[in-house]
């Protein structure tokens, strides 16, 4: 409709690199779609390949699989109970210390700390961030454990030294993110607040915080990821040992911890085949967690 | 344009020329692999045309890789099972190398020698003995104050052969172990922390006092870790040592296709907890493949052999080399 409007010397140049272009995105688009595509491609082939490998558990234990306590790979008896307790108690111990600390740690970043001092500290978090598990797990074997060990627990590595070595872990994701969101509640809003004679503690509360929500669930969960398939620093600290028991400093076990150190030497396929299992059970955790996240935020989003 | 043409007809010609370099892919047991990255290294010294690559992936990927067929040979800590080589297309020659041991590592202040028995380690792992002062330990170390103490039991958490070879000599002093645990890489085990690795498991004992765990006994002793001297099946103790476990094997009745467990071994002079360990090689192979395999392994059984002392194991008894250098002849 425009081109019958437009006058007709302009029509021919404004076109032929016009229509080049549109030729281009195109193909730019497909390409970029392409990209996007293999990652949707990779999860599923991912999820597709777990099935098919741990087809001959679920076939042989069925949902029984995942509610009973023996890990037997002599006698091909395979139940993932401890090992789903192992990760989900050893990460909710990590976010139940982590969270406060990350979350004050951040409120004192933005709103009490001189400016220079929170670049320094910021610094330092983002460091720690950086630091691999490993290193973080050889950190627990030879500083946390002895500490432990000195504080009472029989063996020094257990359940709690891994919440803990966790909670080490997660805490710069949680102070880093919670920070870049309360950077960004509006100041019109904070200063409002002061006019009124609010206290610091107050602002932060009826403000700062109720606008940092979303953000804040955000990293969490994110944590919460990062907690549920944390392997090395977990393995080396946890004790190893698949057992469900109330007492905190007793040793456990987690679903990443027992893939890594039994895949390689699984000779039986019903070992082999159990592994993946657990495999695809932690996916899926991570999936539900993840998509929690989601709802969550976009709930809150909606709400506000 | 000549030259360039000339250049790259040279780099096509010497493609092939560098594709007659071979290569041999294996895959298998980290037990042994200091003892076969020498043996590749020194062998590629030899016949620089020959390329060796091993992954240390553990005996149970080798087992499966060799299943599968994606690499020229494998290497396990423990036999393959006749169900496991049943899945095998084709013949499957177990080829001991060298031997290793383990040993029982524990963390007693002020003892210097502690004494166990086979059945007295298995009643340990098992949960049944839980201090040090119990009569059937303090029986064996008279003499010697033991701490009255709670003993914390270490083991590994990944799957290993060290395990295998553990389990193994358990399951045959203790009927109960037998039963109740059994023999493989990884178990259910009935008490104790697991470790990763051999340094896991030496980390823990190390740390935590009135601990005992078990390691390969060169980890022990390139470590200084204190083990156990052990009672033999002739009720002599034995501290682990290159010829101890070498007795062990020559102890022992070697089955034409080698597949031995020498745990437990008679002979006064046999370490108990020892092990063979195997190189897994297909008795039909392709490309030429056999040929290269055999000289390889005639060269290890002769040369190679003298390597091990010095990385801790301990090399074939001679009756044991004779009869493998026989049997490799059917290797084509």
């Amino acid at each position: 409709m425009s081109s019958a409007v437009a006058p007709a010397v302009s029509r021919g140049p404004a076109k032929v690199p016009g229509s080049r272009e549109r030729a281009g995105d195109r193909l730019f688009r497909l390409i970029i779609s392409g990209f996007a595509g293999i990652i949707l491609l990779a999860a599923f082939a991912l999820a597709w390949q777990l099935t098919r490998e741990s087809l001959s558990t679920w076939k042989t234990f069925g949902l029984g699989f995942l509610f009973t306590s023996t890990w037997d790979p002599v006698a091909d008896q395979f139940g993932a109970l401890p090992f789903l307790y192992g990760t989900a108690v050893s990460s909710l111990l990590a976010l139940l210390i982590a969270v406060p600390l990350g979350v004050g740690a951040a409120v004192f970043l933005t709103e009490l700390a001189p400016k220079r001092l929170a670049e320094v500290l910021m610094f330092a978090i983002e460091l720690l961030a950086a630091v691999p598990s490993v290193i973080l797990g050889l950190m627990g074997i030879f500083i946390l454990v002895p500490v432990m060990r000195s504080l009472g627990a029989p063996y020094g590595v257990g359940m709690l030294t891994a919440g803990l070595i966790l909670a080490f872990m997660v805490l710069p994701y949680i102070t880093t993110i919670t920070r870049e969101v309360l950077l960004t509640v509006p100041r019109p809003l904070k200063e409002a607040m002061y006019a009124l004679g609010a206290t610091r503690w107050e602002v932060v509360r009826g403000v700062s915080l109720p606008f940092a929500r979303s953000g804040i669930i955000g990293a969490v969960f994110l944590s919460l990821g990062r907690a549920l398939g944390e392997t090395m620093a977990v393995t080396m600290v946890i004790g190893n040992a698949p057992k469900i028991s109330a007492n905190l400093l007793e040793p456990g076990y987690s679903m990443a911890a027992v893939i890594a150190n039994e895949l390689a030497e699984a000779a039986s396929d019903a070992h082999l085949s159990a592994l993946v299992a657990i495999g695809l059970v932690l996916m899926g955790v991570t999936l539900v967690v993840n998509g929690a996240a989601r709802l969550m935020i976009y709930r809150l989003g909606k709400r506000s | 344009m000549k030259l360039t043409l000339n250049l790259i007809a040279a780099v096509l010609l010497a493609a092939p020329a560098a594709a007659q370099m071979k290569t041999l892919n294996g895959a298998g047991a980290t037990f042994p692999y200091p003892i076969y990255s020498k043996w590749f290294d020194e062998y590629h010294k030899v016949k620089p045309d020959l390329q060796i690559n091993y992954q240390s992936i553990g005996s149970g990927g080798g087992i499966r890789q060799v299943t599968e067929r994606t690499v020229d040979f494998g290497a396990s800590d423990g036999p393959m099972t006749t169900q496991q080589q049943f899945k095998v297309d084709g013949k499957i020659l177990h080829v001991p190398t060298v031997l290793g041991a383990v040993v029982p590592a524990y963390n007693l202040k002020d003892v210097t020698d502690l004494k166990l028995s086979g059945a007295v380690l298995a009643d340990i792992f098992l949960g049944k003995i839980t201090r040090w002062t119990d009569p059937a330990i303090a029986k064996l170390n008279e003499g010697v104050k033991l701490p009255d103490a709670v003993i914390t039991v270490v083991h590994r958490s990944d799957g290993s052969g060290t395990s295998y070879c553990f389990t193994d000599y358990l399951s045959k002093v203790s009927a109960e172990w037998k039963k109740k645990v059994g023999t493989n890489t990884a178990v259910n085990w009935p008490i104790g922390l697991g470790g990763k690795g051999n340094e896991g498991v030496a980390g823990l004992v190390k740390q935590t006092p009135n601990a005992i765990g078990y390691v390969e006994l060169i980890y022990a002793k390139q470590n200084d870790i204190s083990y156990a001297t052990m009672q033999n099946k002739a009720g002599k103790f034995v501290k682990a040592s290159i010829e101890s476990v070498t007795a062990a094997a020559a102890g022992v009745k070697m089955p034409a296709d080698f597949k031995v467990s020498i745990t437990d071994a008679t002979g006064e002079k046999a370490y108990p907890i020892s092990t063979f360990t195997w190189l897994l090689i297909y008795e039909k192979n392709n490309e030429g493949k056999g040929a290269v395999l055999k000289d390889f392994l005639k060269w290890m059984l002769k040369d190679g052999q003298a390597m091990t002392a010095p990385l801790g194991y301990a090399p074939l008894p001679d009756s044991v080399n004779g009869m493998v250098t026989k049997a490799i002849e059917v290797i084509k």
